[in-house]
């Protein structure tokens, strides 16, 4: 039950975009088409697996073990940075087909605010392993489904004509809003 | 004299959120009052100033094939001596900024300036960018921070401008942060087309 819990509230209630503000700029950027947005999504939901993962082993195993939490910012990101590197180098070896999909995209996610967000909020949730693992699946279909949203609404908003200040960003960023309002839909389902 | 054209240029003309849209999330999460706002501009402007001067003393250093890690680590510790000094001196900001304080280091305006200015400029030119940079980041939050709380509950720096009863409390949740920044955006863009 708790394992269902943590996917609806990551999903759709907490969604890591619409109401946590995290991951924006690939959530602006990659989504202007539908193709890019879908690899970047399969992207993410890998690397923040992975990342949520390992992250939370070297806190249980090595930061916690020997009081150096202070040093979790420094740690996460240099080994969500290493990571994102070797799954590239392995990709390109093992799968020539799914890197072509994904390639261009990994570079990408290592500023991608959502890896080290996720990494960072399981070790303050409390959750253990397999909790923190879901947890970083979820919100990763949670991602992947707003950003697929989103690059739906914005390939039909290039035919619509618009005052030329709103054009561009500006738009996109109200879509987004109008978005976030229908998530606010699903609070208090959990 | 012609130096100070470094700082200027990151208040206004190249802009952070305005004029490059760089790290939205902070600028979209963390705004919901002005004070919030402020903080975490001033939190980013630090960072900022520190990591850009330091990278650009050791920019000789560095080797060519590391640099963005290099670069990362040097970000990520001030990022962390950000984070120890709120949490044992304003705790409650620390508590109501949460996770976007550990998230600085992966701001994309820290980095970008890392790259695209502190490794080629002098330590000065360097600081006085980092400054202009942080303070155009901090203003654009403010502004935002204060249209979100003034819309969304009437007041301003938590001092009353009408009464709470007529606020749209859409702005001050998740929505309204997208709705505030699209159409203040959309008056920027207005602005730099009619000069």
């Amino acid at each position: 039950m708790t394992y269902i819990l943590i996917f609806i509230s990551a999903v759709f209630v907490n969604n890591i975009v619409l109401s946590q503000f995290l991951g924006i700029c690939p959530f602006l950027g990659v989504s202007k088409k539908l193709d890019t947005a879908i690899g970047m999504s399969g992207a993410v939901a890998f690397v923040m697996t992975l990342a949520t993962i390992i992250t939370y082993l070297i806190q249980k195993l090595v930061l916690d073990a020997f009081n150096l939490q202070f040093l979790q910012t420094i740690v996460f990101i240099l080994v969500i940075a290493a990571l994102v590197q070797l799954v590239e180098i392995m990709l390109k070896k093992l799968s020539p087909s799914l890197y072509q999909a994904l390639g261009v995209f990994l570079p990408l996610i290592t500023t991608n605010c959502t890896i080290l967000g996720v990494a960072i909020m399981v070790i303050q949730k409390d959750f253990n392993l397999l909790e923190g693992t879901v947890f970083a699946v979820s919100t990763a279909i949670g991602f992947g489904l707003a950003l697929i949203l989103f690059a739906g609404i914005r390939e039909q908003l290039n035919m619509v004509k618009l005052p030329k200040g709103m054009q561009g960003t500006p738009i996109a960023l109200i879509v987004a809003g109008l978005l976030a309002m229908a998530f606010m839909g699903f609070s208090g389902i959990v | 004299m012609s130096k100070l054209k470094f700082f200027v240029n990151g208040l206004l003309k190249e802009n952070p959120t305005f004029v490059l849209l760089l790290g939205m999330c902070p600028t979209l999460g963390t705004t919901t009052s002005a004070l919030n706002g402020m903080s975490m501009g001033l939190a980013t402007a630090f960072v900022l100033v520190c990591s850009n001067v330091v990278i650009s003393l050791l920019k000789n250093i560095i080797p060519d094939k590391v640099h963005i890690p290099a670069y990362i680590v040097i970000i990520a510790t001030f990022v962390t001596i950000v984070q120890m000094c709120m949490e044992a001196y304003v705790p409650a900001l620390y508590e109501s900024l949460g996770l976007f304080i550990p998230l600085i280091v992966v701001n994309c305006i820290v980095l970008g300036r890392a790259e695209a200015f502190a490794a080629k400029h002098s330590v000065w030119e360097s600081f006085l960018d980092g400054l202009g940079i942080g303070l155009g980041f901090t203003g654009a939050l403010l502004l935002l921070g204060m249209v979100r709380e003034l819309l969304g509950t009437g007041k301003i720096f938590s001092f009353a401008v009408f009464p709470e009863s007529y606020g749209v409390l859409i702005f001050v949740l998740a929505p309204g942060a997208f709705l505030a920044l699209g159409y203040l955006i959309a008056i920027v863009n207005k602005l730099n087309r009619a000069k």
